[in-house]
C-alpha cells in the first residue's frame, strides 16, 4: 500500500470526515435533550434568583411553577400577544428584529404576597453577548434583584458581573429619577458613592478594568426596559 | 509472552511521564502553549478544569494518531491531526454540557483554546506519528500534566495576590486589608502571567543547571 498515493489520500480523507461527522452528530443528537433541559432549568433558576429565591438548578423547575404566576408576551404597544409562549421566546434572535415587531417576554412573580415583574435582558459586552434578568417591585421603579451572565467576558474583570457583590449592588436602586422619568441604571466609574448607600442616584459602582462590559450592562438595562414602558404605563393607568 | 517485551513502566516509559514536568516542560523549556497559559490563569478553578481537559484531549489524540500512524497520508497529516483534536474537543464540550453543565460554563471559551494549543499539535507531530500507542499515551499525559502544573502554579499566585482568593474563596483575612493591604490589580492582567512564568523559568534553571544554554 502506498500511503502517499492520491487514491489513498482521498479515501482516507473521505472516510475520516464521514466517521467524524457520524460520531459528532450522533453524540450531539443523543445528548440534546439533556442539554436543553439544563438550559431550561438554568433559565428558571436565574429568573427565580432575581426575586430573591436562590435554589439549585435541579429544584428550580418545581419552584418556578409555584412562584411565577404569569408569563406574558408583550407587543411594542404594550398589548399582550396570546399566541406566543413567553418562556420559549429566544431573546438572542428577538433582539435582532426591529423593535416594533419584537415580542417582549415578561414574567410576573408572586412571592409572599408581593408582586414582581421580571424582565429578561440581553446586550453586548466586550467580547460577546451578555444577558440576564431584572426584577422590579410593584412600584415599577425599585429593583428587587438582578442576575447576569455572559458568553466570554474576561475572567476576573468583565466576568465579575456574575458575582454576588456586583449583582447585590443593584438591589433597591431605582430605575427612574426623582422627577419620575425612566433613566435606567448607570454603571458608573465616577460614582461618588462607592458604598452604594444612595439608592436614589440611579448609579452603581463600576468594575475597574471592565469599562466596556459595564457600559454594556447599563445600555442593556436601559434599552430593554424602555420597551416595557407602554405596558407599565397601561397597567398603572388602569 | 515475549520475554524481551519492554515492561509497561520501564525507565524509559516513566521518563515520558516525568520529563515534561521539569527537564522538558512544554511551557518553561519548550515554550509551547504560552498563549493559553496567559489567558486562563487568572483564577485557579478554570486552570484546573483546563488541565484535566487537556490531559484527556492530549492522551486520546496521541493514542488515536499513534494507532493510525502507518496509514495517515503524510501530505495531509496536519489536517488529520487537527480533525482528531477538534472532534475530541467537540465531544468533551458536548458531554460537559449534558452532564456537567456548570463546568461547561466555566470552560465556555477555554474549550476552544485546547484546539489551538501548540502543545497538542506539537506532540502529535513530534511523537505520536513515530511511536507506539502506549508510549504515545504516556507522552500525552506527561506533557499535558507538565503544562497543567505550570498553569496551576501561575493561577495560584495570580488569584491569591490579584483577588485575595483561592478557588473563589477569600483567604486573605480582613485585618490585613484593614492595615492597608490591597489586592494587586496588575496580577489579573496577562503581562503578569508572563512575568510569573519568567520568574519560574529563572528559579527552575537555578536548580536544574543542565537546562542552562552554553554560549
Amino acid at each position: 500500500m502506498n500511503r502517499d498515493s492520491n487514491r489513498h489520500t482521498y479515501i482516507f480523507a473521505a472516510l475520516m470526515v464521514i466517521s467524524v461527522a457520524f460520531v459528532l452528530s450522533f453524540t450531539s443528537e443523543s445528548l440534546k435533550e439533556l442539554q436543553n433541559a439544563n438550559v431550561k432549568k438554568e433559565k428558571m433558576q436565574n429568573i427565580l434568583s432575581t426575586v430573591g429565591i436562590n435554589v439549585s438548578r435541579d429544584e428550580s423547575e418545581s419552584l418556578y411553577k409555584d412562584y411565577i404566576s404569569e408569563e406574558l408576551s408583550l407587543k411594542s404597544d404594550g398589548t399582550i400577544d396570546n399566541v406566543i409562549n413567553a418562556f420559549n421566546i429566544n431573546l438572542a434572535l428577538e433582539v435582532k428584529k426591529d423593535s416594533d415587531i419584537q415580542r417582549y417576554p415578561l414574567y410576573i412573580a408572586n412571592v409572599k404576597n408581593e408582586k414582581f415583574y421580571v424582565i429578561p435582558l440581553r446586550g453586548a459586552g466586550l467580547w460577546a453577548e451578555i444577558w440576564g434578568y431584572i426584577a422590579l417591585r410593584d412600584d415599577i421603579n425599585t429593583i428587587k434583584g438582578v442576575s447576569f451572565d455572559h458568553k466570554s467576558e474576561t475572567a476576573g474583570l468583565g466576568a465579575e458581573i456574575t458575582e454576588d457583590w456586583f449583582i447585590n449592588s443593584f438591589n433597591d436602586e431605582k430605575i427612574k429619577d426623582i422627577q419620575g422619568e425612566f433613566v435606567g441604571i448607570y454603571v458608573s466609574k465616577s460614582n461618588n458613592d462607592p458604598d452604594n448607600n444612595d439608592k436614589m442616584d440611579n448609579e452603581i459602582d463600576a468594575i475597574s478594568g471592565a469599562t466596556i462590559t459595564g457600559d454594556g450592562v447599563s445600555d442593556m438595562i436601559k434599552e430593554r426596559i424602555q420597551n416595557y414602558l407602554p405596558y407599565f404605563n397601561k397597567i398603572s393607568n388602569e | 509472552m515475549n520475554k524481551e517485551k519492554e515492561p509497561l513502566f520501564s525507565k524509559k516509559n516513566r521518563a515520558l511521564l516525568t520529563d515534561p514536568l521539569d527537564d522538558d516542560n512544554p511551557i518553561t523549556v519548550q515554550v509551547l502553549g504560552i498563549c493559553s497559559a496567559l489567558a486562563i490563569t487568572v483564577k485557579l478553578e478554570p486552570a484546573v478544569v483546563m488541565t484535566l481537559s487537556v490531559i484527556f484531549v492530549m492522551a486520546s489524540s496521541n493514542v488515536i494518531v499513534s494507532i493510525l500512524r502507518n496509514i495517515i497520508p503524510t501530505r495531509i497529516r496536519i489536517i488529520v491531526q487537527l480533525v482528531v483534536v477538534a472532534s475530541l474537543v467537540a465531544l468533551v464540550d458536548q458531554f460537559l454540557k449534558a452532564y456537567a453543565y456548570d463546568v461547561s460554563k466555566q470552560l465556555a471559551i477555554f474549550i476552544g483554546l485546547i484546539i489551538t494549543n501548540c502543545i497538542v499539535m506539537g506532540r502529535l507531530e513530534a511523537f505520536a506519528l513515530g511511536n507506539g500507542v502506549w508510549k504515545s499515551f504516556l507522552d500525552g499525559v506527561g506533557n499535558a500534566a507538565g503544562y497543567g502544573w505550570i498553569l496551576i502554579i501561575v493561577a495560584f499566585i495570580r488569584e491569591l495576590f490579584g483577588s485575595g482568593e483561592l478557588w473563589g474563596i477569600p483567604v486573605i483575612p480582613q485585618f490585613i486589608y484593614d492595615l492597608g493591604y490591597t489586592d494587586n490589580g496588575l496580577m489579573l492582567l496577562s503581562p503578569m502571567a508572563l512575568i510569573i512564568v519568567g520568574v519560574y523559568i529563572w528559579i527552575q534553571r537555578y536548580y536544574n543547571r543542565k537546562l542552562i544554554e552554553k554560549d
